[in-house]
């Protein structure tokens, strides 16, 4: 079991959790990630680590509810706790001095790119960070990115707040200013990596995705997690889950993503029925009842 | 009764004790083998639980009689763990089974699931004498029967436990060799700690023996007994990732560690199509099922792609292809088959588990092999295009090299294929463990007697050291290592 020291939507329906966990706390580095079994019913699935406190032992993970799974995790308050996390897994980006690094982070994903952008900081890069949403609130840890950054430039799809746009509009200005970039790093949605790859492609700029393909165990035993990359399997658990985006086959990852679609629908279907069933029978306001499908 | 011997059989007097069998040797071979009672097939095929029902004492009592109680048991001598097999045996005759289950611990701390998962035909039974004359002596099923009446009988809270020595020992995976070594060091008095990645202990006997074969409840009532032997475990840890080998030894004060990480990663087969939608890898089909529920979707929330009344085909003849198709007809495929390149006598799965999947409808597509799965347009399988195979000259393992067959290709419609066909070595313990010397296909590299790695303090045994093998051989490892592990914290000798 593991103790939520606190909990809070940083968004509407995305939420930090600081978790104690010393062990994964204690080991980990940029770039990797955590899998979590919230209770003994529960599916597996893999979640970013924000940052992380050896001192006090704790682990941030960010959570955006999108299925059954995740929207039971945000449900979860300070005080309560998940019943399994383990990491930190994969393998940490690799930090150098690659001279100008673009850290591109598409809603949620920004949580995965930031203690990476803070270590390429660190190692003496000049960071540019480029973060987008689709509306203003989907806009995360924007402060957080200007304290490790050197330049933000923030987007949103429905220009709702700073440049209407696309993160990858801000990157071709970059490109056609004559801004010399090294490296790409893109986490985000699989459409916004996507593109990030197509355009950096064209001009020859080192590019890295964070990838999130379905897992179950994480240590490379199932499999499930494969990539295509140049024709062949990888395992995103033990070979990534950062990739060299021009080698990655993004229709594949889109395709298998979608695999249990339906199975999903029905799991989410079924959850917000007995969240309905819970509310009437607490007999309260709804807005008191710990159902996080509201999302807040 | 670990520490202690029983009473009923004191070791000094038992090479002279006389034979409490009252049915002379010449009529012992007569006797018929007593057959396992088990669920019938087509009911079985249905669910999930357990095909074997097991012998009641009668039964049971009827196959010890048939023991030959052999001056030299070639039973024990071919037994990885070296069971003594005879002594057990007469303890049943005797009535004594808890005398029985104590005499069987001595050497093996997994009754229960070596009773029902240990290829008995390749070690005891494969050697008994009475195979000359007709069915060997029950051994598997003797064994089962024994653990299931300690489990209900055994009170372990009676467990005596060793005087402790003060020394730690870290053992890294729950399956067969870590939970064998940890029960052997426990009862030497060392302190044992078993790290276990997944979130339940285990390892392979959880997520990869599905339940109508070793059930779960089996698993856990053998762990709780190594709790009470005072075995501690620690599940989500990835060791290599959460903690690595040199902290263990370095700052969690551990005197040695064992490595029995088990068969590591899942070999896929290099044809096109392997990452279509409804193709999977045995284990990530297995441990969807077994570990992590699917087959009660959406009670539980792992999900699983839905084949009811469809086509499946398991790619592979071992123990894990046959527990992957039994499963998908049990999730109610349509037709179920096995696709195996070789003939069914080169098959490596257990001759009862073949047997079974017969019975309940499995149908075997043997001297075929998949050369690519084709696409239904949509990213989801549709079909395998398979060729046809012959039986050539013997290869490398001795048995006869599948040769395709030219112009021999055909189509099958799929839903679901399942790659059972190996595994290759899971690199995080050896990448994050300086100095710790691997073979070239990147497997741990053990002394095979004493199961020492290139790093002082380090031992490995089962799948990580071997390949993919079975329980008992990497329960073998385990004993070996505890043996060596155990004079290495006595002595402080490292000697190559």
């Amino acid at each position: 079991m593991f103790k939520i020291v606190n909990a809070q939507f940083i968004a509407p329906g995305i939420k930090r959790f600081v978790i104690n966990a010393p062990r994964i706390a204690r080991k980990q580095r940029p770039g990797q990630f955590v899998i979590v079994r919230v209770n003994e019913t529960g599916e597996r699935i893999p979640l970013t680590i924000e940052r992380s406190d050896p001192e006090s032992g704790t682990v941030n993970i960010v959570v955006q509810s999108i299925g059954k799974t995740t929207h039971l995790l945000n449900s979860l308050e300070t005080g309560d706790s998940i019943l399994d996390i383990v990491g930190p897994l994969g393998k940490p980006s690799e930090i150098t001095n690659f001279g100008t690094v673009v850290v591109m982070g598409g809603g949620v994903g920004t949580a995965m790119a930031y203690p990476t952008a803070a270590a390429m900081k660190r190692a003496g890069n000049r960071v540019i960070s480029i973060l987008g949403g689709r509306n203003k609130d989907l806009v995360i840890l924007e402060n957080e990115m200007r304290g490790v950054s050197d330049t933000v430039f923030v987007t949103t799809d429905d220009g709702s707040y700073a440049d209407k746009g696309l993160v990858t509009d801000k990157l071709r200005q970059l490109i056609e200013n004559g801004t010399r970039i090294d490296l790409v790093l893109a986490v985000g949605p699989i459409p916004m990596m996507r593109a990030v790859a197509d355009m950096t492609r064209k001009e020859r700029i080192r590019t890295l995705v964070s990838l999130n393909p379905i897992m179950i165990d994480g240590t490379g035993m199932c499999g499930g997690c494969r990539v295509l990359v140049e024709g062949k399997s990888e395992f995103a658990c033990v070979d990534g889950p950062e990739f060299d985006a021009h080698r990655v086959d993004f229709a594949v990852l889109v395709q298998r993503n979608a695999m249990y679609r339906d199975a999903e629908r029905r799991s989410m279907e079924a959850f917000k029925r007995e969240c309905e069933l819970e509310k009437r029978k607490a007999a309260e306001p709804a807005d008191e009842v710990a159902c996080a499908l509201e999302g807040k | 009764m670990p520490t202690t011997p029983p009473k009923t059989t004191p070791a000094k007097t038992a090479p002279t004790k006389k034979s409490s069998n009252p049915v002379p040797n010449k009529e012992r071979i007569k006797m018929p083998r007593q057959h396992m009672p088990e669920q019938p097939p087509l009911v079985r095929a249905k669910q999930f639980t357990e095909v074997n029902l097991g012998y009641s004492a009668e039964l049971a009592r009827q196959e010890a009689l048939r023991c030959l109680e052999c001056a030299k048991p070639t039973c024990t001598r071919d037994c990885p763990v070296g069971v003594k097999v005879k002594d057990f045996v007469q303890l049943i005759v005797e009535g004594d089974y808890l005398g029985a289950a104590a005499k069987i611990r001595e050497d093996n701390v997994l009754p229960a699931i070596t009773g029902r998962v240990c290829p008995q035909e390749d070690h005891c039974e494969g050697a008994c004498l009475l195979c000359k004359k007709g069915e060997s002596l029950g051994i598997g099923y003797l064994e089962r029967f024994v653990a299931d009446y300690e489990q209900q009988h055994f009170d372990v809270t009676k467990i005596v436990k060793a005087p402790p020595t003060g020394k730690k020992v870290a053992i890294v995976g729950s399956g067969p060799s870590g939970l064998t070594a940890a029960g052997d060091l426990v009862q030497k008095g060392h302190q044992v700690h078993v790290f276990e990645a997944l979130h339940e202990v285990g390892g392979v006997l959880v997520y990869g023996i599905p339940e109508f074969r070793l059930p779960k409840t089996i698993i856990r009532q053998q762990v709780d007994y190594m709790r009470a032997m005072g075995v501690e475990f620690e599940t989500d840890v990835v060791v290599g990732r959460t903690v690595t080998i040199d902290e263990l030894l370095e700052d969690e004060g551990y005197d040695a560690v064992f490595i029995g990480t088990g068969a590591g990663l899942p070999q896929f087969m290099g044809i096109p199509g392997e990452h279509l939608n409804g193709v999977y890898s045995a284990n990530e089909f297995l441990t969807r099922i077994n570990l992590m529920h699917a087959y009660e979707f959406p009670k539980y929330d792992e999900p699983m792609v839905d084949f009811r009344g469809k086509n499946v085909a398991v790619i592979g003849g071992g123990n894990t292809a046959l527990d992957a198709i039994r499963s998908a007809l049990r999730l109610g495929a349509g037709k179920a088959f096995i696709l195996y390149r070789r003939s069914e006598a080169e098959m490596p799965a257990r001759i009862e588990e073949i047997k079974h999947a017969k019975q309940e409808g499995i149908e075997f597509q043997v001297l075929a092999a998949p050369l690519e799965f084709l696409d239904d347009g949509k990213g989801w399988l549709r079909a395998a295009r398979c060729q046809k195979m012959e039986l050539g000259e013997p290869d490398a393992s001795g048995r006869r090299r599948p040769v395709p067959i030219e112009g021999s290709e055909y189509e099958i419609p799929l839903t679901v294929a399942v790659i059972a066909i190996g595994t290759t070595a899971n690199p995080i313990v050896q990448t994050t463990t300086p100095g710790l010397a691997t073979t070239k296909r990147g497997y741990i590299q053990a002394d095979e007697t004493t199961q020492k790695t290139s790093r002082k303090g380090v031992f490995a045994g089962g799948d990580i050291v071997t390949g993919g093998a079975t329980v008992i051989l990497a329960m073998g490892a385990g004993r070996r290592a505890a043996k060596s592990i155990d004079e290495y914290l006595t002595t402080g000798q490292w000697d190559q």
